[in-house]
């Protein structure tokens, strides 16, 4: 499955000229607001015409201005889930849920409502009217209806933005568990690291409705330079690892990563499980030497293999530890009085407690603690 | 109370033709009204303000005017008269029917301006994530907008049946006052008023007329309120 788009469009002095190809599981629209990811998912879902260009999804061509082709968005079986979930208030939860499937041809319904249900957990709301549900249930009633609809793609517009943390933590498992247990490849619009990190599989990151940056999200999510400047303090290297052990007496689960191991706090996933982590560029101290008597617990040793100037007084540091790249902002005071320079080897120091939920995958609630 | 509800056979006929009227000429403004109302919410069309003064003519000409006017068009030798009623065998002139156009189109302003104000409140997100999941324009139509503007469809219906049941001046002109044809309620007070000793039956008359009126008022409050509540609560 894959997704392409290739547009140009004007709103009034805004021009959005966007084209990229993706084929992940999960791939992320990652912007500033204004940058023009919202517009963008309007037209692959066929809310909005683009002025010209062309949009294809699975090899079926949705938008094609050369060819006068434009697919109206009931005939793309690209299911949506909007940030205020847009749940029909004159129907159940179930009404809501049935809504879509009633009108995917049988033959193409390969979504199965128990299993939905189950997946998001909305087995207890089925009787109620959206207006009583908290904005979390909302959000997960409106996945589930999109998915019900059977659709060949799964579009995501900032489905978290207008929850508080406490709701987004509630959701983000079962997001995870929507990209790792179903084949239907998600379009993810996002302006949060934090999610994007733990979420997506690949990265389209814009701006001023340009593609400035795309590919893998460990490798987009290292170019701190490009992150908007309210989400530059969230940035930093994103690893993917697996649980090696837990360290019950502590509280703590040591992780398995290239670099080394990780000690982080205590998740609720078992051993062997894969698990993708965020380590803040701002939580990661230097050491030219091998540091004794220091609290933090995960030192890894690396060698310095990019250094560019970050905002202010602030130089940012790439480090390749084994082949997995940790990222650290520091001083440029630090950098001339630790004498930092290409190809030098340092250690990476990173405090176990600077890794919260929303930089580690944890599961699901139901799980967690356990 | 006896003396209010001992009514004539006249009277009876008169009360009976009325409600008759009034629900036929609401039942018929329903779906052209739901028309004009999209037309004038949503479209964007040349002649747009021409419908909309052609749809709100009635509210401010003579009733007597509009009533001859349709006496023009749809009596006996009226273009639109002759048509129908050579085609399709519908007359018009000097028959209830005619009278319930007459009130129909004495209420639609009244029902297009309710029908019209409720599609412009309704969130049109929702129409378009509907469409997402697969649902054409005229199934997002049934399913959703049609149940979101249901208080304003009431509240439309409700005043072209009260203005029906008080329609006059349209009426007496386009098919005069004619017993157990097109003597309306309000065509019998008026020509109770017209003969000596008919304060009684007038007054008679009148407080029906009233009884009837509030209990169309009431009963579109209740629906409304439980439709709103429907889609509120629970």
């Amino acid at each position: 499955m894959t997704v392409l788009v290739d547009i140009s469009h004007r709103l009034g002095d805004f021009s959005l000229d966007v084209r990229f190809e993706s084929a992940g599981r999960l791939t992320a629209l990652f912007g500033p607001s204004g940058s023009g990811k919202t517009t963008l998912i309007n037209m692959i879902a066929g809310l909005i015409r683009p002025d010209k260009g062309r949009i294809e999804a699975d090899g079926r061509v949705l938008v094609d201005t050369g060819a006068g082709i434009f697919v109206p968005k009931h005939r793309r079986r690209i299911g949506m889930v909007f940030q205020d979930a847009r749940l029909f208030p004159h129907m159940s939860v179930a009404g809501n849920l049935r809504y879509g499937r009633w009108f995917t041809p049988a033959a193409e319904r390969y979504a199965d409502m128990d299993a939905v249900v189950e997946l998001l957990g909305i087995g207890p709301l089925m009787d109620r009217r959206p207006a009583k549900l908290s904005g979390g249930e909302r959000q997960r009633v409106a996945i589930g209806r999109a998915l019900l609809a059977s659709p060949r793609l799964l579009l995501m517009d900032e489905p978290l933005a207008s929850l508080d943390e406490a709701r987004k933590a509630e959701i983000l498992p079962y997001i995870e568990r929507l990209r790792d247990e179903t084949k239907i490849p998600i379009v993810y619009v996002s302006h949060s690291v934090a999610e994007v990190a733990r979420l997506a599989r690949d990265v389209v990151m814009l701006a001023q409705g340009n593609v400035i940056a795309s590919g893998p999200t460990e490798a987009v999510m290292q170019r701190l330079d490009l992150l908007p400047a309210e989400e530059r303090g969230e940035g930093g290297a994103v690893l993917d690892t697996r649980v090696l052990r837990h360290d019950e007496n502590f509280g703590m689960t040591v992780l398995g990563s290239a670099a080394g191991e990780i000690r982080v706090p205590r998740l609720a996933a078992a051993a062997g499980a894969p698990v993708r982590i965020r380590i803040r560029a701002r939580d990661v101290m230097i050491a030219t030497e091998q540091p004794a008597g220091l609290s933090a617990l995960n030192i890894l040793p690396g060698t310095i293999v990019a250094i560019s100037p970050g905002e202010g007084p602030a130089v940012e540091v790439g480090i390749d530890c084994n082949g997995a790249t940790v990222l650290a902002r520091i001083t440029e005071q630090s950098r001339h009085a630790l004498k930092l320079r290409l190809g030098g080897h340092v250690f990476a120091v990173i405090k176990t407690v600077s890794f919260d939920r929303a930089n580690t995958g944890a599961g699901l609630p139901a799980e967690a603690d356990g | 109370m006896n003396w209010l509800l001992d009514l004539t056979p006249d009277e009876w006929n008169a009360v009976r033709l009325s409600i008759k009227v009034a629900t036929v000429a609401m039942l018929f403004s329903l779906p052209p009204g739901i028309l004009i109302a999209l037309l004038l919410a949503r479209g964007q069309f040349w002649g747009k303000t021409l419908l909309n003064g052609l749809v709100h003519l009635p509210l401010i000409l003579p009733p007597v005017v509009t009533g001859y006017l349709l006496l023009l068009t749809f009596g006996k030798r009226g273009p639109a008269g002759a048509f129908l009623a050579e085609h399709f065998g519908i007359v018009f002139s000097f028959r209830w029917t005619g009278a319930a156009l007459a009130c129909g189109v004495m209420g639609f302003p009244l029902m297009v301006r309710a029908i019209r104000l409720s599609i412009e409140a309704v969130d049109r997100r929702m129409e378009a994530a509907a469409g997402t999941l697969g649902a054409n324009p005229l199934w997002v139509f049934a399913t959703i907008t049609l149940p979101l503007i249901l208080p304003g469809l009431i509240a439309g219906a409700i005043l072209s049946f009260a203005k029906a049941m008080g329609e006059f001046g349209a009426t007496i002109t386009f098919v005069s006052n004619i017993p157990n044809e097109t003597q309306t309620l309000p065509s019998a007070i008026y020509t109770f008023t017209q003969v000596p000793g008919g304060d009684e039956g007038a007054l008679r008359l009148t407080l029906i007329s009233i009884v009837i009126s509030m209990g169309a008022l009431v009963a579109s409050e209740v629906l409304a309120r439980r439709v709103g509540r429907r889609m509120d609560m629970e």
